[in-house]
């Protein structure tokens, strides 16, 4: 019955962090969507299994109604013992770099701390949520509360029914094209994290036009 | 902690001016502050009459427009600031409300810059100042461009050009004065005094140039006994020269100058110092090509057939003050230049006016300028003040007389606005009915002012009383100003009421001989230049001037000039208060261009010791005339 203590514990065994975080969910959601702090972030990692691969960096901006502060982003770079050679062609983050890392559960901490209880958007949003979720399961924690939305998907959605084209998922790099997004310092974290931003505030100017700005619409159930 | 946004942010700023004249260090401190803004289309920034927020802004992609909202509550674009174009900080600096609105032409991103860390960053930056203050005494004072920094940049920017004026090739010195390098000192500075000039270059055998030897040199080198004056110039000189080619723009020319704080670039064959020196171009060369030359700008006056013309043209003329002012060029000259250049934009914004009306004039009429422009004494962007006189006709052909010049005066004041001339707030304007109208309604309104003052009355001379005929038949003008006088004969109360009015400001110089600062909430602790100092002196030399029946000067320093040729015995005085007049207005100019506002304001407190002490100097002559009018007009009872 080990499992069954442990879930009786829950509560007293989880650091204060973590039951603060929690605790940012009892409110009501802002019903504004203008007033709203949205998060947008995104996770390199060392590849694409769920259980093998690790979280090398987390970049996040915030916005609200339609303005990102700069200095008010998040950059982590964490310390992980598995490293794959292979990636480091994608988000060229070295073993050994130079960069002032955290360890997991400093960056869990601080990436808490950052999204609070507000809705997060990414891109392909699945494997980010799911990567994140793996990291606070290691460490004993339960999995993000937060709403989420996927630039990929909602994207999708604001396409014209005749242009839609349901097999083509589309790429960061390709929806940036698409909505005239700058694409600055894609492969890094935070760089992908402010595209997404501004490819999650496009699209939602080109739902506004055609009266569509509402969470029910926004949020998948 | 790491911020590649800012680093991002960092990369594309340091790409324009003002930020490419920054280090990188102090671009990443703002750089880290800046906020990114979405815009979709149509969506707005600011808008006009908005007080002023925090930040800045810088265009990363799309096209922002800034919008004049016109008196009819329409608007017009003045200018899309496209990416990497800055706009709207100029309300920041001056801590003033927006004059213009900005609004998305196309869905955009845009940088917001902090100004609080942008001055922190830049206070101690000589060429960013300078950069800022040439930009702002360029285009201030209009109030249709006063906003559209986008456009003030772009003197600076030698690939977008939008602005040909500012891309037109510099005329540089074509022979220039050089010594080789075996030459002493002291010949090079006989080769300079010969040929006036404050600078020579030092020349290899195969004319390339190697170094520069300017006055400060040898002021600073020889004359402090650093060097003996028999030293090889190639002690002395600055080496290596900056050069350029020879088909160089004003703007490189300025911008090379500003980058590299020189006066000076040497031209050469190839634009490197390894090739045959062709010229020097000198920053005064720059700001000559710049236009910044009266009989340029009067001529381009003169041609302008669009107020949008009138509007650049007359623009020139801030700068060519700012110079004048820096220059230190006699303020008496400085007013006339720029008198003679409001004057040729007035008569030219009639001759305009006059094409558009659908038949000429049904009869002669006389263009007035009241108020500062009727003493000529304006130096920046003041209201309009004026009126039109047209001749008597019959009173059947009266009021359709008085239509054509009111439909005549609404178009001039129209454009004159739009040229930068502020709409008088009083309404002491010719397209006014009050103010337009017949030599004999004139003549009975003037009777009727001077013998029966009132304190309204006494109000409106100060601004009627100094007229000046601009354009149309001056015989009207002159015919006004003798029926004046042969009113004033007549009485001395007026001359009473005029004598309270001009000593109504007491003594600029309190208890303790402290400056009398302002009480008022919003003006609290400032100094009234115009109210204490400088209309004590107008208000005191028009009434000398009518009092001694002097026709036709205007000027208060000219007023003050020909009392004392008059009057001996106040001679002294008299001068006093025409130069302290002159400096007064100086150091409310200056502080204008300063502060980018009309100058009026000024905080005792932010001056130097030096120029506390001129300013003091001035108030003297201030307190002295109010005394000699007390005595002379018998004002003690009559306060």
């Amino acid at each position: 019955m080990k499992l069954f203590s442990w879930f009786l514990d829950k509560k007293s065994d989880h650091p204060d962090f973590w039951l603060e975080y929690l605790e940012g969910f009892k409110g009501k959601m802002n019903k504004n969507i203008q007033s709203t702090r949205f998060v947008a972030f995104d996770t390199e990692t060392t590849g694409f299994d769920f259980n093998e691969d690790r979280v090398l960096s987390i970049g996040a901006v915030s916005f609200i109604d339609k303005k990102i502060e700069v200095s008010k982003s998040l950059e982590l770079y964490i310390k992980q013992d598995v490293f794959k050679a292979e990636s480091v062609k994608i988000h060229g983050l070295l073993k050994n770099s130079k960069v002032e890392k955290q360890t997991e559960l400093e960056a869990i901490k601080s990436f808490l701390a950052y999204i609070k209880s507000d809705v997060l958007i990414a891109h392909h949003a699945n494997f980010d949520r799911n990567m994140i979720n793996k990291m606070l399961e290691r460490h004993g924690l339960g999995k993000l509360k937060n709403k989420f939305i996927d630039t990929g998907h909602l994207f999708k959605k604001s396409v014209h029914l005749i242009y839609k084209d349901e097999d083509q998922p589309f790429t960061l790099d390709e929806l940036a094209k698409e909505l005239n997004v700058p694409l600055v310092d894609r492969h890094t974290a935070t760089g992908d994290a402010l595209i997404t931003a501004l490819i999650f505030l496009k699209t939602l100017s080109r739902l506004d036009k055609r009266k569509h700005l509402n969470w029910g619409y926004l949020l998948p159930k | 902690m790491k911020n590649s946004i800012a680093e991002r942010v960092l990369d594309y700023l340091i790409k324009y001016p003002p930020f490419n004249l920054l280090n990188n260090q102090d671009l990443f401190e703002i750089s880290k502050e800046v906020s990114i803004i979405y815009l979709e289309k149509g969506d707005t920034l600011f808008e006009k009459g908005d007080a002023a927020k925090s930040d800045f802004y810088m265009v990363r992609n799309g096209g922002v427009k800034l919008l004049h909202t016109t008196a009819e509550n329409t608007q017009e674009i003045v200018n899309i600031s496209d990416a990497g174009d800055v706009f709207g900080i100029r309300p920041l600096i001056a801590k003033e409300n927006y004059k213009l609105s900005a609004t998305a032409n196309e869905e955009s991103i845009v940088y917001a810059i902090p100004i609080s860390t942008f001055t922190s960053v830049t206070k101690n930056n000589a060429s960013i100042n300078k950069f800022l203050i040439t930009a702002f005494a360029t285009n201030a004072y209009d109030p249709y461009t006063a906003e559209e920094n986008g456009k003030i940049f772009i003197d600076y920017l030698p690939n977008s050009a939008q602005d040909i004026v500012n891309f037109q090739t510099a005329n540089y010195t074509k022979k220039p004065i050089t010594c080789l390098l075996d030459s002493t000192i002291k010949d090079a500075a006989i080769k300079m005094r010969d040929h006036r000039i404050g600078c020579i270059i030092v020349i290899d055998d195969h004319d390339k140039p190697v170094g520069i030897i300017t006055n400060s040199d040898i002021k600073n080198k020889i004359a402090t006994g650093l060097f003996p004056i028999e030293t090889l110039v190639t002690n002395i000189m600055v080496s290596p020269v900056i050069t350029s080619k020879r088909d160089l723009t004003v703007a490189e020319g300025q911008l090379q100058m500003i980058k590299h704080h020189i006066g000076h670039l040497c031209i050469t064959k190839d634009g490197t110092v390894n090739s045959k020196l062709v010229g020097v171009l000198t920053h005064h060369d720059v700001l000559a090509t710049l236009g910044n030359n009266p009989s340029v700008i009067l001529k381009e006056i003169k041609r302008a057939n669009r107020t949008k013309k009138l509007r650049s043209a007359r623009l020139k003329a801030n700068s060519l003050l700012k110079n004048y002012l820096e220059q230190n060029i006699p303020v008496g000259h400085i007013v006339k230049v720029i008198a003679q250049i409001n004057d040729a934009v007035t008569v030219r914004a009639i001759e305009i006016a006059l094409k558009k009306m659908p038949t000429n004039p049904p009869v002669k009429f006389s263009w007035i300028a009241l108020g500062s422009q009727g003493r000529k004494e304006q130096m920046l962007f003041t209201d309009q003040d004026n009126a039109i006189i047209f001749e008597d006709v019959a009173s059947d052909k009266y009021e359709e007389t008085q239509t054509y010049f009111l439909e005549l005066a609404k178009l001039v004041t129209k454009s004159l606005n739009k040229v930068g001339f502020e709409y008088c707030e009083a309404d002491m304007m010719a397209s006014n009915p009050k103010w337009c109208i017949s030599i004999s309604q004139w003549k009975n309104q003037f009777e009727d002012w001077i013998l029966h003052p009132d304190e309204k009355a006494i109000l409106l001379s100060s601004i009627f009383f100094d007229f000046s005929p601009v354009y149309g038949e001056d015989t009207l003008a002159e015919e006004l100003t003798n029926a004046i006088y042969k009113a004033l004969e007549q009485t001395s109360i007026f001359f009473k009421f005029l004598g309270r009015d001009a000593i109504k400001n007491p003594s600029p110089l309190g208890f303790f001989k402290q400056f009398a600062v302002e009480k008022s909430q919003e003006q609290k602790d400032l100094f009234n230049i115009k109210n204490r100092t400088i209309m004590p002196l107008v208000d005191a030399a028009r009434l000398l001037t009518l009092q001694n029946n002097i026709k036709g000067i205007n000027n208060t320093a000219d007023r003050f000039e020909q009392l004392a040729l008059l009057d001996p015995n106040s001679k002294a005085l008299y001068h006093s208060c025409s130069y302290a007049f002159k400096a007064l207005s100086k150091f409310k100019t200056k502080q204008g261009i300063l502060h980018n506002d009309s100058g009026k304001f000024i905080d005792i407190e932010s001056l130097t010791k030096e120029e506390q002490l001129k300013l003091r100097r001035c108030l003297k002559p201030v307190h002295e005339i109010q005394e000699v009018i007390k005595i002379r007009f018998d004002l003690k009872n009559f306060i």
